[in-house]
């Protein structure tokens, strides 16, 4: 049984040394040069003592941040992947909830990482590099060349490490980790929006990902042939799966650069180019496909599989797709990142209308969906419930939060016979008369917009720690595809309420629309009146 | 011009289109920013940006935005 995703790795490693596992625009990695990298970086992490600690990176989209990913993982450690372009207020944030080990940027970021942290900064270029000259120091004469802070350096030849490593990989010091490991330990963390103003979280097991690997490569029939073209970035869990399917199989991934999404002629070459057989992207990347028509120039022509997820997809984006892409499956994907990227598929199997809705479909092997309605009963056969997840690909819960992780992670309500987790999504659904499932709605203030799920009270949150704004409240115009801001205010806040929320959130989370007004409405116990807010507001965009 | 402005600060409103002179190489829009855009550039000013329309140096500043649509329309 596997228990650890380094072993995908190692086997791969082994049938196909010199293949290529992960391209990006400049470099590219085989597998035995990931695995060599990752074994050294790992040795040096695990030489300075972290055990199964969190370690972050400031990411790109670029196959070294995935050699780092797998460092982290030889050391024993497990990795947050953090978005560089974040606000650095945000990235603060994150870090105060990880408190990782260390933190590893670029050399090119040398400057954020500063601002950052201190202590515990790592570059990620050192990490790699043969000989040794990070921590186990090298020649005395090699000090300045490697520029390594005085008081390390004094720490250093203390310890007596201040020599020239011989072996670059620690063999018996990683043996030593991965006879104490469980697939149970942390794998890595993604952190999502948090409903409370604070970005929760989410820690992912070994257990859960080897589960979501092996479940896609059966369902789908996964080999060693296929090749992946990776869109979401490192940060989301859509490219877990990219990532783990690629070396759980012996197969390829190419990185599209985000460039080729924002200017995406360069996209319709790019598939026949790298022959990519397999696309799991999220629905709005297939949506930019189809508004900019790059698919007329040149049909994808070894496409066989098209899957996506994160939003439901629009009809006349499928049927754009199917109409040039004839030969490949399409398969919609559902489930939060608290269940390890998806609990249930859909391969879509007949015709839909514009105004029909693409069901989610079924549970994964080894997973199982329950409704429960408000009474916490089993909802009927088209009853509306709350879709609930069981199985191994449960989160361990949101790091550090035990408050949140028991709202949403509990025993399993139809019985107390013995510990049965489930995870309580907040997403309404129901079976349609086919047995299928149907996403509804959300329970709760949670949005998609652009890809990303938002908490329409972190945001609210946000606006209310400006000053002069007495109250707020956040909607969203899933028409228009705009967060709509109602606040209350003396006078036209809206420059400074752009410019605060500009410096705490990712841009995505920014109102599009504002409105001020005098009095926000409210109901009889002093709470604000969304409905009544709601109707004012289609009342007057009628 | 003054429409196109409208129409940006509308897309984003932080973003001080005046001054901003690398709206796609400086990474400030991203490809949702785009599609809406491009959408409503199409029926505002009735013009069809095309694929090969898609290029940095056509959307990189207000005024180059601008240039495209003028010229669009003069092709029509």
């Amino acid at each position: 049984m596997v228990c650890n995703v380094l072993e995908y790795l190692e086997r791969a490693e082994k049938l196909y040394p010199d293949k290529l596992v992960f391209g990006d625009e400049s470099g590219q990695l085989t597998y035995r040069q990931l695995g060599r990298a990752a074994r050294r970086m790992g040795s040096r992490l695990a030489e300075q003592g972290a055990y199964r600690e969190p370690v972050t990176v400031l990411i790109d989209k670029d196959v070294n941040t995935l050699a780092a990913f797998m460092g982290i993982v030889y050391s024993g450690c497990f990795y947050v992947p953090v978005d560089k372009t974040l606000p650095i207020e945000r990235i603060r944030t994150i870090l105060s909830v990880v408190n990782p080990a260390y933190l590893i940027v670029k050399k090119e970021d040398e400057q954020l990482g500063r601002e950052l942290e201190k202590e515990k900064l790592l570059f990620l270029e050192e990490m790699f590099q043969e000989p040794v000259n990070w921590l186990g120091y090298p020649k005395p004469e090699q000090k300045e060349a490697v520029k390594v802070p005085e008081r390390q350096w004094e720490e250093a030849k203390e310890s007596g490490n201040c020599c020239y490593k011989e072996k670059e990989e620690n063999l018996p010091l990683l043996t030593k980790i991965r006879e104490r490991h469980l697939d149970t330990n942390p794998l890595y963390m993604i952190f999502t929006s948090g409903s409370t103003g604070v970005p929760k979280g989410v820690l992912i097991s070994h257990r859960s990902v080897i589960d979501m690997a092996e479940q896609f490569t059966n369902v789908f029939q996964f080999s060693s042939e296929e090749v992946f073209a990776n869109q979401a970035p490192f940060d989301f869990d859509v490219s877990v799966k990219d990532i783990y399917l690629t070396i759980r199989n012996g197969a390829s991934m190419y990185i599209v650069p985000k460039s080729m999404f924002v200017m995406p002629k360069k996209l319709a070459g790019f598939f026949n180019e790298k022959k990519i057989t397999t696309i799991i992207w999220a629905a709005s990347a297939l949506g930019v496909a189809a508004s900019f028509r790059i698919l007329e120039k040149e049909a994808p022509r070894y496409l066989k599989k098209i899957m996506f997820s994160g939003e439901v997809l629009p009809m006349k984006v499928l049927h754009y797709w199917q109409k040039h892409v004839r030969d490949s499956i399409y398969v919609n994907l559902y489930g939060p990142t608290e269940i390890t990227c998806n609990c249930t598929y859909y391969i879509v199997d007949r015709e839909f209308s514009q105004d029909q809705v693409l069901p989610i479909g079924k549970a994964f092997p080894n997973t199982e969906i329950l409704l429960f309605n408000e009474e916490n009963r089993l909802a009927e056969p088209g009853e509306q419930g709350e879709i609930c997840v069981r199985g191994s690909s449960l989160a361990l819960g949101y790091y550090k939060n035990k408050e949140e992780t028991e709202k949403a992670f509990c025993q399993n309500p139809l019985h107390e016979d013995y510990l049965d987790m489930i995870y309580r999504t907040g997403d309404m659904g129901y079976i349609n008369d086919r047995g299928e499932l149907v996403f509804a709605a959300r329970k709760d203030h949670q949005i998609k917009h652009m890809g990303h799920r938002i908490e329409l009270l972190e945001v609210e949150a946000s606006v209310n720690a400006v000053e002069e704004v007495e109250k707020c409240c956040c909607m969203y115009d899933d028409i228009l595809g705009k967060i709509l801001l109602f606040y209350q205010a003396e006078k036209e806040m809206e420059k400074e309420i752009i410019s605060q929320l500009h410096n705490k959130l990712p841009k995505y989370m920014c109102p599009n629309v504002f409105y001020r007004l005098d009095k926000i409405p409210e109901n009889n116990h002093g709470k604000i009146d969304r409905q009544r807010l709601k109707q004012k507001y289609m009342e007057n965009n009628k | 011009m003054e429409k196109l402005m409208e129409i940006l600060k509308n897309l984003r409103p932080e973003v001080d289109f005046n001054t901003e002179k690398s709206l796609i190489d400086g990474g400030v829009l991203d490809s949702f920013d785009l599609v809406s855009l491009i959408g409503e550039l199409n029926e505002e000013f009735e013009i069809e940006i095309s694929f090969d329309d898609m290029e940095p140096e056509n959307f990189n500043s207000a005024e180059q935005i601008y240039q495209m649509i003028v010229r669009l329309q003069s092709e029509e």
